[in-house]
């Protein structure tokens, strides 16, 4: 019944929405925020700790929302562990334009890393479910809120 | 219980596939691309909105291509058409609810703007800093927000009556609620995510044993079951048209004439006046005083088509379906493990409200959609609820005239493949 949904929802999905990582508050963190995606009920904690070289060297995520929601946290807490503040804001565009736009109409983030890139196409599905995106991006509104120190973030609002 | 499992009105059967022809939209195949086939439309979603009969859609057609004007302003002749048309519908929408009069409605946008409507204008003449209102925890947030606006703006109390596990209102701790500077009940007739009927009689007989006036919030309840505001005693009730098989953009206020005349206007403009000069201007009586600017004459025109339509085929005819559809789709559903329904309270209208153990709702919705199956995913505009629950979110299948024993077999189809996509 649900064949062509394997592009939304690829094996990567499925396990890390079943198993995702890095899950939970951890003990020590120095920025955080929280996202709300009022429509669906989903809620997302972002813990980061971040170096004084602006460098993150940790970061953590608890809540609860669907496959897409959940693995997109956990995907973006391994892709984001080491990555310089400018990295994170330069992969966080990629992957907004990457489930919002055509490829042909996404912009230029720069070099970025290919690792980080590829395992970030498991979502690229979304664009085609575009009452999914917000699902897929709101881990990565609130980690950019709590990088600059704002407390929360909500899927309402224009950016998204 | 023998007449609701015998779905007859007079002597005519209720035919649901007769009455899935009057629908245009339900022929309609979803999801079709370029190699794939399309799958039939199994519409679920009617507590959000219902879908719309042929009637409906050819009365507002028909008045635009042949009546319309502007209402209430002209001395033209389609002005006075126009006119005769609209005022029409207030008559009935009052033998709808059996409301005594048509003075006893007022036209409003939509549910929430006839809260809104009663919040402002009753709540903001007659109530005081200290007073309170009792609403419940199974409300939308249109029977809230407004209620805390006035809160804020004049300093009443807000009481919650509590839901039992069941879904049912805890009648216990409604009555120890009504308390002396309890001066208003705002309750759902019937619960938009539990489903549950909440006994009116009761709720408006304990209020009145008090002094207290009583709304409801017939949102859900008039879209599936016949509705006697005099038998119920309401002093307010609210219904929205769409739910009802109407266009949007048009809702119902009900209020006894005699609260509604001493009500002041709540929003200024045409149409609500009596004369005006700079100095002073007067208001027309209720319930015209609560309709500022050009109404919304098309829907409305729509709404009174929906209702003759529904009357056509019978609230209790309607009734008698869904109820056998509501029991066979909670007996099928409950026989799938790790799904839990939230509101099993006896008294149910055709709403069904579930969580799967591992699989969220956003990704239940998405998949039955991609099934054909059309339902509602999230908090359904009761958050409070969801919190009571213990749950984020929910799926919510809710069923209206022309769905189908057939169509609960495709929901329950894809239910199971959801769970072993997710499995």
């Amino acid at each position: 019944m649900f064949d062509d949904l394997r592009d939304l929802y690829q094996e990567v999905i499925l396990d890390h929405g079943k198993n995702p990582r890095n899950f939970g508050r951890p003990a020590a963190f120095n920025r955080t925020a929280r996202g709300d995606n009022p429509m669906c009920g989903d809620k997302i904690a972002i813990y980061l700790t971040v170096g004084e070289d602006g460098t993150i060297q940790d970061l953590h995520f608890d809540g609860r929302g669907c496959a897409i929601s959940q693995a997109s946290a956990s995907l973006m807490t391994e892709i984001l562990r080491g990555k310089s503040m400018k990295e994170a804001e330069a992969l966080f565009g990629y992957f907004h334009d990457m489930c919002t736009k055509d490829e042909d109409e996404q912009g230029d983030h720069g070099t970025l890393d290919e690792d980080a890139t590829d395992k970030l196409a498991v979502l690229s599905g979304v664009r085609e479910f575009p009452m999914r995106v917000k699902c897929a991006t709101l881990a990565w509104h609130t980690m950019n809120a709590a990088l600059h120190g704002e407390a929360t973030t909500s899927t309402e609002n224009a950016s998204f | 219980m023998s007449d609701l499992l015998n779905p007859t009105l007079g002597n005519a059967p209720y035919d649901v596939m007769q009455v899935r022809q009057d629908f245009p939209i339900l022929t309609r195949l979803v999801h079709e691309k370029k190699g794939r086939a399309g799958k039939p439309l199994v519409y679920l979603d009617n507590g959000a909105s219902a879908q719309k009969p042929r009637a409906v859609i050819d009365a507002m057609s028909h008045l635009l291509e042949n009546d319309y004007a502007n209402v209430h302003r002209g001395v033209h002749f389609l002005s006075q058409r126009s006119t005769d048309l609209y005022e029409a519908v207030r008559d009935k929408v009052a033998k709808f609810l059996n409301a005594p009069s048509r003075e006893n409605i007022v036209f409003t946008r939509n549910a929430t703007e006839a809260f809104n409507l009663l919040a402002n204008s009753w709540g903001g003449r007659f109530l005081k800093e200290g007073d309170a209102v009792v609403i419940s925890w199974m409300e939308h947030h249109a029977n809230i927000v407004p209620w805390q606006l006035l809160r804020d703006r004049i300093g009443i109390n807000i009481k919650v009556v509590p839901v039992l596990d069941d879904g049912s209102l805890d009648m216990a701790a409604y009555e120890a609620m009504l308390t002396p500077e309890v001066k208003l009940v705002s309750i759902t007739h019937a619960s938009n995510v539990l489903g549950t009927v909440n006994p009116a009689v009761r709720i408006a007989r304990l209020a009145h044993a008090k002094g207290i006036l009583v709304a409801f919030d017939g949102s859900q309840a008039a879209v599936h079951q016949p509705v006697d505001v005099q038998a119920i005693d309401a002093d307010f009730y609210v219904f929205t048209g769409h739910k009802l098989y109407g266009p949007t953009g048009i809702g119902v206020l009900y209020g006894r004439k005699e609260l509604l005349d001493k009500m002041p206007p709540w929003q200024g403009g045409g149409d609500m006046i009596s004369t005006v000069s700079f100095e002073n201007t007067t208001y027309r009586e209720a319930p015209y005083r609560f309709e500022a600017g050009t109404p919304a004459i098309v829907e409305g025109i729509g709404l009174g088509a929906a209702i003759d339509y529904v009357t056509s085929l019978g609230m209790s005819a309607i009734q008698a379906h869904e109820q056998r559809l509501l029991a066979y789709a909670t007996h099928k559903l409950s026989e799938i493990e790790g799904l839990r329904i939230i509101g099993t309270a006896p008294d149910k209208a055709a709403i069904i409200s579930f969580t799967m153990d591992g699989i969220h709702p956003h990704d239940i919705g998405t998949l039955l959609d991609r099934g054909g199956v059309a339902v509602r995913v999230g908090r359904h505009c009761a958050e409070p609820l969801m919190d009571r629950f213990g749950v984020g979110a929910t799926a919510r299948a809710s069923f209206g005239l022309y769905n189908t024993e057939a169509e609960v077999d495709v929901l329950v189809e894809a239910v199971q493949a959801c769970k072993a996509f997710f499995g």
